[in-house]
């Protein structure tokens, strides 16, 4: 047996790139339907996680997957706005807690959150170094959003511009960085967070410029009455918000007619949930409400009939190169005729000769199955984390 | 120690027979078998050996009739009493030199692979120059060291009766030379006998007896 499995082990090692190919199309053959569903569940696991510790979303009528990814991973397209008042008034039920959302715009690849402080006790944030946000144009990061930017507390980041060909447009605005939220491998850890309102001066809903009645304004005040000013485009609008010019920044019009992009709706219990969910059945809002678990879960429907066809079609070619690895082997059994030959000359009985090619076989179909098990249970380990990272 | 008597063989395919009247050897002898290609020569060493089994006659080796032995028999005999040495060399091109002289006994011949087997290849290995080739591949060495490894493989297990088709083929003179006298010296040493099948009428000399296979072909084939 000894002496069997040596001269399997001679015969491999000699043809080591035949053998480590063949070793790598049986891995394949055996991880990639399995590693592809350990990869598909724990994807759904992780969207699933997410989307059933946020109960409702409230949203302006249109695509409720859109909502859901925009709400939920600050993904995807900026769904049709809805005003504040929607807020107020889902907040007015006494049904739900309701936390605003505005996430439109971008801190180069990261997406800014506009939201309030109700949103970190939520989702359970922490601020890992700096402060939670206190005043307008402050800015928390999410971990990886400061590793990608570069930035710590006590840097600025600046907000993208909408459209670079836009100069009538909503201009860049600084923002503080004053705190650094501990890493949780979800959507959060990407984020740029600010106060709702900062989100609406980004979205040119307020701003602030120098004092008009000042002496060093005059020139550039056209008329001027009781209760209206009217300058040129020479007035010096700001970019930042800082101590010193804090309390120029101002907002035309009501904020109830101010955008948001969703509202988190947290029900006080089950039984508020039902309630919450039967008004907007009527038409008191002018919005619609959805369950993100049900969202994904029609999401998953389709990932899991998209996963048959790739499963299958990984069949088809586990198959083709199974058949074609028998293939190799039996047309190298046929380059082997004078070995074999050789071998039963010297005395070797002929079932002892198969035993050494089975052995050849066996050998590399082992240790394809140890590779493509430790493969396996590495996807299991580690797959989890490399999901998260995709869907954060 | 062997005879061959009344020997008739005939291949399914082509048609080929071979009649060997009477063929004996002794230990301690030597037996050149010549004639022209096609006339049998191989076939009788696969016949000595048992690899042939004949359509009549008897193959008697120690008194034993081959064709009253089972399977397993013919191997053991071929595994530790025959030492085989093939015209290509056959050797495997995935073992290295040592490895190769070892076939045998790791096939279950000369007692299985013992730490006195091994010293036995390697000292069979210098004896023919090849001590510092014994990590080497025969892809890595000359017609010459490949035969010069064969030969080892042949007598590793000490046979009594060695069967050498055509070893000095493919040779230069030199190593024709110093092959045939390693031959001729371990037949001398063990008391073994060899049977050898050669064209080459320059090395017939050294052996005690010759053969020519013509006289066994029918006569229209040997015209």
């Amino acid at each position: 047996m000894t002496n069997t499995l040596y001269l399997a082990w001679r015969y491999l090692a000699f043809h080591r790139w035949k053998t480590a190919i063949l070793v790598l199309s049986v891995t394949l053959i055996i991880f990639l339907p399995v590693g592809l569903n350990v990869l598909v569940e724990e994807s759904a696991t992780q969207l699933t996680a997410r989307a059933a510790s946020t109960p409702l979303v409230v949203g302006a009528k249109g695509s409720r997957l859109e909502l859901t990814l925009n709400s939920l991973y600050f993904d995807g397209a900026i769904p049709t706005p809805l005003d504040f008042s929607e807020a107020a008034k889902l907040r007015a039920t006494g049904l739900a807690q309701s936390i605003p959302l505005n996430v439109r715009f971008h801190v180069r690849s990261q997406p800014v959150v506009g939201t309030t402080l109700d949103y970190f006790r939520f989702r359970g944030l922490s601020v890992a170094s700096g402060r939670p946000l206190v005043t307008l144009g402050e800015s928390v990061l999410g971990a990886a959003a400061a590793r990608e930017l570069g930035v710590g507390v006590g840097d600025a980041v600046i907000s993208s511009p909408e459209t670079v060909f836009d100069l009538a447009g909503v201009y860049p605005l600084k923002m503080q960085v004053v705190g650094i939220l501990a890493p949780t491998m979800t959507a959060d850890d990407n984020a740029v967070f600010v106060d709702l309102k900062t989100s609406w001066i980004m979205q040119g809903l307020g701003h602030g410029h120098q004092d008009l009645q000042a002496p060093e304004a005059a020139a550039n005040v056209i008329s001027s009455s009781d209760n209206e000013i009217v300058a040129n485009a020479a007035v010096v609008q700001y970019n930042e918000i800082t101590t010193e010019n804090i309390n120029s920044f101002h907002f035309h019009g009501s904020d109830t007619a101010f955008p948001l992009t969703a509202v988190l709706a947290i029900p006080n219990d089950q039984k508020s949930g039902v309630l919450l969910l039967g008004r907007f059945e009527g038409d008191e809002f002018a919005s619609q409400i959805v369950r993100p678990a049900d969202v994904i879960a029609e999401l998953l429907g389709t990932v899991f009939t998209v996963r048959q066809f790739v499963v299958f079609a990984v069949a088809v070619v586990g198959i083709a190169t199974l058949a074609t690895t028998i293939l190799v082997f039996l047309l190298s059994l046929r380059l082997r005729r004078r070995e074999r030959l050789t071998l039963f000359k010297i005395g070797a009985a002929r079932p002892a000769v198969n035993a050494i090619l089975m052995a050849e076989v066996i050998g590399v179909i082992v240790v394809s199955g140890v590779l493509a098990t430790g493969l396996t249970l590495a996807t299991r380990a580690y797959g989890a984390d490399v999901i998260r990272l995709f869907l954060a | 120690m062997l005879s061959l008597t009344d020997i008739h063989f005939r291949y399914p395919v082509g048609g080929f027979s071979l009649t060997v009247p009477e063929l004996q050897i002794t230990a301690g002898n030597s037996l050149a078998v010549i004639g022209p290609s096609g006339s049998g020569k191989t076939t009788l060493l696969n016949l000595i050996a048992g690899i042939l089994a004949p359509d009549s006659g008897v193959v008697s080796f120690d008194g034993q009739n081959l064709g009253g032995l089972e399977d397993r028999a013919l191997r053991d005999l071929r595994l530790n009493r025959f030492g085989l040495m093939f015209q290509e060399f056959e050797l495997l091109e995935y073992l290295d030199v040592l490895d190769n002289v070892l076939l045998p006994c790791r096939l279950g011949g000369g007692g299985g692979l013992t730490p006195e087997v091994r010293q036995s290849a390697e000292q069979l290995l210098l004896k023919v120059g090849m001590g510092g080739k014994r990590a080497s591949y025969p892809q890595a060495l000359s017609q010459g060291e490949r035969q010069r490894v064969a030969l080892c493989r042949s007598l590793i297990t000490q046979p009594a009766l060695i069967l050498a088709d055509e070893p000095t083929g493919n040779l230069d003179p030199a190593n024709k030379g110093v092959a045939m006298d390693f031959l001729f010296d371990y037949v001398q040493e063990h008391d073994a006998a060899l049977i050898t099948v050669t064209h080459d009428h320059e090395l017939v000399d050294r052996f005690d007896r010759v053969i020519d296979f013509q006289q066994f072909l029918p006569r229209e084939a040997a015209a």
